[in-house]
């Protein structure tokens, strides 16, 4: 981790493309479905194949989800923008254009907050503009070629940066920031294995102290967050290693190879596209007029960051404020537990975290009718634990018959006399037995080993099998050992 | 019992076939014949498609005796250029590179002039991509003026225009971008309707310049092209430029007289270079909708000289961009032999685009170079806007306009082929209207000596569809200009 450390010579200085593909029904100009994973060319259709005479109409949907993700990062949401077309020639292409935005984009400014290791940062973006995503190109052993369209005309949005950004660890974070906040924005799955998230980063390096900014290359192809930190990691010391040499760094782009860990030239800024940019002649202006606008913002949900200020105000720790936070379901799941539990948000947290997220694999599950512990359940358990109805060990036992019958921990309790002893007497009993066969700690207690205070309740416990209210074990032993 | 399909209107033929006068098959069969007869030297068709005729006309015949309805334009066969798509039948755009497309979609006209129950009997020639004055610029084989066979038809709707003059089909579509429709609508002697832009959907209509490219269609008089436009007409949520209001009462209009219309002359249309003959013509088709009961107001479009200029400018840039996707990898032409993915490219469009379309696309790609938008396409889009501006203010001293077509009858084949300056200044009357995007209508006016017709163009302010055909209804009510008709030259 080079976080800006000043050892290194130079300052990187970094802002990141990032393109999300919108988990929009249809695709963002057609009637084809816009999910992942069907069979070759099964979601197309006359308009995304490009065919001769087709048109496109703009999907409400995907400008819906844009206008969403600006209101969410504070950008201003132009009430008039349009679309252009954006040319070059590529097989997964199939107008020779893509449909992008270009003078007029939908939303200008914004920022993306996030915190790296405690702190906060914030990340000032350029600009967040929709466009029709390609198609695949696939290439076989035996050379052939083909094209899959089923990804052409999924609606993207791509958010460009300032670049604020100074080392790849942030980088990474701005990127897992996006995939939380659009996942809760539930505009995008977010997934990079699958291609719903990709990234291509603007790189240069200068001197610790110099304003101007220094030549910088483009890297396309980072499609994991490790390849965020590597790509831009060997981009700085392929560059430090120029600069130190006295070389220059040449305006490029260049293409990761995540598999050899290495970047290539891909063309440099001589051979870069002409994309003769002009207005969409079949796509009249988007207009978002302020009805729109106020439905979007009234949509939006409590947002990564300010749920995570929330929960450093009520008492949590930034490390369980983060997982908490970092999925939308788990924060949902913390809050409705919290709400018919309030004065224990610690426990509900350690709870929420230790015992349930270790059951679920996929967080979306949290708030689903297949949750065995719904977030109630869970708050009633810890009320019956923190009241110390139960103990924490038998809590724990509790809990896991909870989620294996879908039983709420009352009913468990009155069935089975799980419950600790409420008998008072039957608690001395077992202590003083214990404390009659413990001759040697006791007079090491009396004699100011207080410490031996666990020893006694761990056996009076022992003794009752658990069941045994630890508070009321303690005053007694207490009164006993006096 | 077949009537005699020569100069036979499309409403008088529907309106038999819905009495049972006659059979659709038998108008179908007519139209055949006549084809077989006569297009060898017109040229007018590329693909004819007789058996799905014949059984889209059995289908008809079948419903009629059935007592079922069968649509306003119920039996009556008509013809596509080749730039509409055909679900299952080759659609070209009269260019190599499409040899071979077959759509698996059919356009929106297309598909509303057969739920009306328009037969259609094949696809008609034009010039490449619609680029073109003249039809000399289809990749197959040129179209001949029906009037004179050693002259061209005009273009780009060449095919089109012909048919219908020739009485090859009852009617046609066709598409205008800068006065494809209404130039060969003149040069033949027909009627021919460029509507609002937006009125007629674009969806299934192949690009040429997508802020230009109006459809609409050919008829043998004012009123069959008002029948065919109310069944194409309307919106279409398939296309996002087209006007949300329905079709207007195109027809009612054709008969209602033009009592009390104004109708604006203006300077601009009159001046030097204009045949002596074409002027004489138009003037006194002017003095008739005077005659009429019109009230002529002299107005003035004063940026009418760059109507020219601006329409190349944003015409080959938008078509350099539309005939992005000719690429050999999806549909239509791809070169044998390819060694790489840019010689794919290189030599499919060399091999497949003919002379024209590569100049514009040279030239559009020119001007949407880097750095120099402003200076070409957003300066052309600026004057389009004055243009327009000029239309808006003469239709606030008038309800129509009244000019030539055309500013001379049609030349002869190869005359301007080898000048392409010369041959764009064919378009100088109508290249303002598209620019606009308000409708215009080409009607004959009249014949030079030599027997060539000569075209009136009425133009209105947007969605005045019916003014237009108010007045063309009206001089053609007045006139007999429309019933003389081209000799059969088998």
């Amino acid at each position: 981790m080079s976080q800006g450390a000043k050892k290194d010579k130079y300052e990187a200085v970094i802002g990141l493309e990032v393109h999300v593909q919108l988990a929009t029904r249809t695709k963002i100009f057609s009637i084809s479905s816009a999910a992942f994973g069907a069979e070759p060319n099964e979601h197309t259709d006359p308009v995304c194949l490009g065919l001769p005479g087709a048109l496109p109409v703009l999907n409400r949907e995907a400008v819906e989800s844009a206008v969403r993700l600006g209101l969410a990062v504070g950008s201003h949401i132009r009430p008039r923008c349009r679309f252009s077309r954006k040319h070059y020639f590529y097989p997964d292409l199939p107008k020779g254009f893509q449909i992008s935005q270009y003078d007029e984009p939908l939303c200008d400014g914004g920022v993306v907050t996030f915190r790296l290791n405690g702190e906060v940062r914030q990340i000032r973006l350029t600009r967040i503009h929709m466009e029709d995503d390609a198609g695949k190109n696939i290439h076989d052993a035996s050379g052939v070629s083909f094209v899959d369209y089923n990804r052409a005309g999924v609606p993207l949005c791509e958010i460009v940066s300032e670049p604020d950004i100074r080392t790849s660890d942030e980088a990474a974070e701005y990127v897992r920031a996006i995939r939380t906040l659009v996942r809760y924005l539930g505009i995008s799955d977010g997934n990079m294995e699958e291609g719903s998230l990709r990234c291509d980063a603007n790189v240069s390096i200068r001197p610790w102290g110099e304003t101007k900014l220094g030549t910088k290359a483009e890297l396309k192809n980072i499609n994991s967050f490790k390849n965020v930190r590597d790509a831009i990691e060997h981009e700085i010391a392929r560059q430090t290693v120029l600069l130190d040499r006295g070389e220059k760094v040449v305006q490029e782009t260049r293409l990761w190879d995540p598999d050899r860990g290495i970047s290539a030239s891909m063309r440099s800024k001589e051979q870069a596209h002409d994309y003769r940019y002009f207005p969409e002649p079949d796509l009249p202006p988007v207009v978002v007029d302020e009805a729109w606008l106020d439905r979007a913002r009234a949509s939006l949900p409590e947002l990564p960051e300010a749920r995570h200020a929330r929960y450093l105000g009520i008492g949590l720790s930034a490390q369980d404020a983060s997982v908490l936070v970092s999925e939308r379901p788990i924060g949902d799941y913390f809050d409705a537990a919290l709400a018919a539990a309030p004065v224990h948000p610690k426990k509900i947290a350690n709870w929420l975290i230790n015992e349930v997220l270790g059951r679920v694999d996929d967080p979306r599950r949290l708030m689903t009718d297949s949750i065995p512990v719904p977030p109630v359940a869970l708050a009633e358990l810890v009320e019956l634990v923190e009241k110390g109805t139960l103990s924490g060990k038998l809590g724990k036992e509790v809990f896991a018959r909870m989620w294996q019958e879908k039983r709420r921990a009352a009913d468990i309790v009155a069935a089975e006399s799980v419950s600790l002893m409420s008998d008072t007497g039957a608690i001395e009993d077992a202590c003083k037995r214990v404390v009659e066969r413990s001759p040697d700690e006791v007079a090491r207690y009396r004699g100011g080993n207080v410490k031996l205070i666990g020893f006694f309740v761990g056996n009076v416990m022992k003794e009752t099998a658990g069941k045994a209210n630890p508070k009321t074990v303690n005053e007694i032993l207490r009164k006993l050992l006096g | 019992m077949a009537p005699d399909v020569r100069g036979a209107s499309l409403t008088a033929l529907a309106a038999g076939v819905a009495t049972k006068t006659w059979k659709s098959r038998d108008l179908v069969e007519a139209y055949l014949e006549r084809i077989a007869r006569l297009d060898k030297n017109l040229g007018c068709f590329l693909l004819i498609d007789g058996e799905g005729a014949r059984a889209k006309a059995d289908a008809i015949d079948k419903k009629i005796a059935a007592g079922e309805s069968v649509g306003s334009l119920g039996g009556v066969p008509i013809g596509l250029k080749d730039i509409f798509v055909t679900r299952g039948i080759e659609t070209t755009a009269g260019s190599k590179i499409l040899k071979g497309f077959i759509p698996p979609y059919e356009s929106t006209a297309s598909s509303r002039l057969a739920a009306a129950g328009a037969i259609s009997l094949g696809k008609l020639n034009m010039d490449e991509f619609a680029m073109g004055s003249s039809n000399e610029n289809s990749a197959f084989h040129p179209v001949h003026n029906p009037w004179d066979l050693e002259r061209v038809p005009g273009g780009s709707s060449g095919g089109s225009a012909a048919a219908v003059a020739a009485s090859l089909c009852a009617g046609t579509l066709g598409t205008d971008t800068g006065g494809s429709i209404r130039q060969p609508a003149s040069l033949c002697g027909v009627v021919g309707i460029k509507p609002t832009y937006g009125r007629v959907s674009r969806y299934g209509v192949i690009a040429f310049a997508s802020s230009l490219d109006h459809p609409g269609p050919f008829g043998r008089t004012v009123e069959d092209a008002a029948a065919l436009l109310e069944v194409i007409a309307g919106h279409d949520p398939m296309d996002s430029t087209s006007i949300p209001q329905p079709a207007g009462r195109y027809r009612e209009a054709s008969k209602a007289g033009l009592a009390g219309l104004r109708v604006g002359v203006p300077k601009e249309y009159f001046q030097a270079g204009m045949d002596p003959e074409v002027e004489a013509a138009v003037r006194a088709a002017l003095d008739e909708l005077a005659r009429a009961g019109a009230t002529l107001v002299p107005v003035s479009l004063p940026h009418t000289q760059y109507a020219i200029a601006t329409y190349y400018l944003i015409c080959t840039a938008e078509a350099s961009s539309n005939l992005a996707r000719y690429d050999g990898v999806r549909y239509g032409h791809r070169t044998a032999d390819a060694g790489s993915l840019e010689e794919l490219y290189a030599k499919t469009r060399g091999e497949g685009f003919g002379n024209e379309p590569k100049r514009r696309i040279i030239l559009g790609t020119y001007v949407l170079r880097a750095g120099y938008y402003d200076a070409y396409y957003g300066k052309a889009l600026r004057v389009r806007r004055l243009i327009a501006n000029d239309f808006s203010a003469a239709f606030s001293q008038c309800d129509v306009l009244a000019t030539p077509t055309s500013p001379t009858a049609a030349f002869k084949i190869g005359e301007r082929s080898a000048d392409p300056l010369q041959m764009y200044l064919a378009d100088i009357y109508t290249v303002a209207p598209p620019l606009a995007g308000v409708p215009a209508l080409s009607q004959c006016c009249g014949f030079t000596k030599s027997g060539l017709p000569i075209g009136l163009q009425t133009i209105g302010p947007p969605l005045g569809e019916e003014a237009v055909f108010r007045v063309a209804g009206a001089y053609e009510a007045r006139t007999d200009w429309h019933k003389r008709l081209p000799e059969d030259k088998s």
